[in-house]
């Protein structure tokens, strides 16, 4: 090959390089646990304090977990979409709240609607730890087996739903 | 931070307590444990990356994450685990990302071997550059020689 034409090559390639580093999403930081047993946890109920609820309990079924907290504005903002996915009746979604005063919590339920089928809290954000949690909101897919099958940080967007949380649990629930 | 910075001194006036009295010194000898922990701690702190702030260790960060791992820390080593135990505790939750030197493997041989051979490559691409130049150098014929000579005379 010519000199011109090497140059452009490495030129390219350069280019092209850069051009997908730009696009990766820094935050995004590949979860180990995906493929890997839901941590195990046992905490009280937000609402029903003196109620505990267990990931065991959800093991034969396929089910979402959000993890939000009231002090979390893009909480807020994902809130519709997972109202919507819960409606949708796709799979139950169990709400984390994560390091949040139940004093605060339970107003922003009331305020912005309660989508969730329980929500277990995590005061001191122990779980969240074994969860991984770094960036509230997270959302994972667990499947029947209790294990963790897909995990997104941040606010859920409809195109998220649309294209991986919708296509996987379907895939899971054998719909 | 302020502790490491006071740890010498802190086990400098364990020992010399010793002579006072033997309840002193055992109380001071506590001190100096909590001392040899602290150190600890925050030798892995500077090894652990916070995840919430990307390019800040675990021990500048004050976001409330890194103040809950800073915990899980010290209460993993004060229970008697090794700095090892707590990585791969990290490690399972947060992957291969918290450790400031990954392990090389299949996934991170890019990272590792990356910048050397972009090293190689421009060395090799140096030393094509300079070779072209040497050969492009304009070679005189002996008329062009004296032709120059009889220039300069």
């Amino acid at each position: 090959m010519n000199k011109a034409g090497w140059t452009l090559g490495v030129f390219a390639a350069l280019v092209l390089l850069l051009a997908i580093g730009l696009r990766l999403n820094p935050r995004e930081v590949p979860s180990p646990l995906i493929g890997k047993a839901a941590p195990p946890f046992d905490l009280p109920l937000l609402q029903q304090p003196d109620k505990r609820f267990s990931e065991k309990q959800m093991l034969g079924r396929v089910w979402i977990l959000n993890v939000w907290a009231s002090w979390c504005p893009p909480c807020l903002v994902e809130h519709p979409v997972v109202t919507r996915v819960a409606r949708a009746g796709l799979a139950p979604v169990i709400g984390l709240n994560y390091k949040d005063a139940r004093e605060e919590a339970l107003p922003w339920l009331e305020r912005n609607g309660n989508p969730y089928q329980l929500i277990v809290y995590d005061r001191d954000g122990r779980i969240g730890i074994d969860y991984g949690v770094y960036g509230v909101p997270e959302t994972y897919v667990i499947d029947r087996q209790g294990v963790i099958r897909y995990k997104h940080i941040g606010p859920l967007t409809a195109e998220v739903v649309q294209q991986k949380v919708e296509p996987l649990v379907k895939e899971l629930t054998g719909r | 931070m302020i502790s490491s910075f006071f740890a010498p001194l802190i086990t400098g006036v364990a020992r010399s307590a010793a002579g006072f009295c033997l309840l002193a010194t055992l109380a001071l000898h506590a001190l100096a444990d909590d001392a040899s922990l602290e150190r600890r701690a925050l030798a892995l702190e500077r090894e652990l990356r916070c995840l919430v702030c990307q390019n800040q260790t675990l021990a500048e960060s004050n976001a409330p994450l890194a103040l809950d791992l800073r915990g899980q820390i010290r209460e993993q080593l004060a229970a008697g685990k090794s700095e090892r135990e707590i990585t791969d505790y990290m490690v399972a939750r947060y992957g291969d990302f918290v450790l400031y030197r990954p392990p090389l493997k299949s996934t991170t041989v890019l990272l590792w071997v990356g910048p050397f051979a972009f090293l190689l490559g421009g060395f090799y691409l140096l030393a094509r550059v300079l070779r072209r130049r040497r050969i492009g150098a304009p070679q005189l014929s002996d008329a062009d020689r004296s032709r120059a000579a009889k220039l300069l005379e």
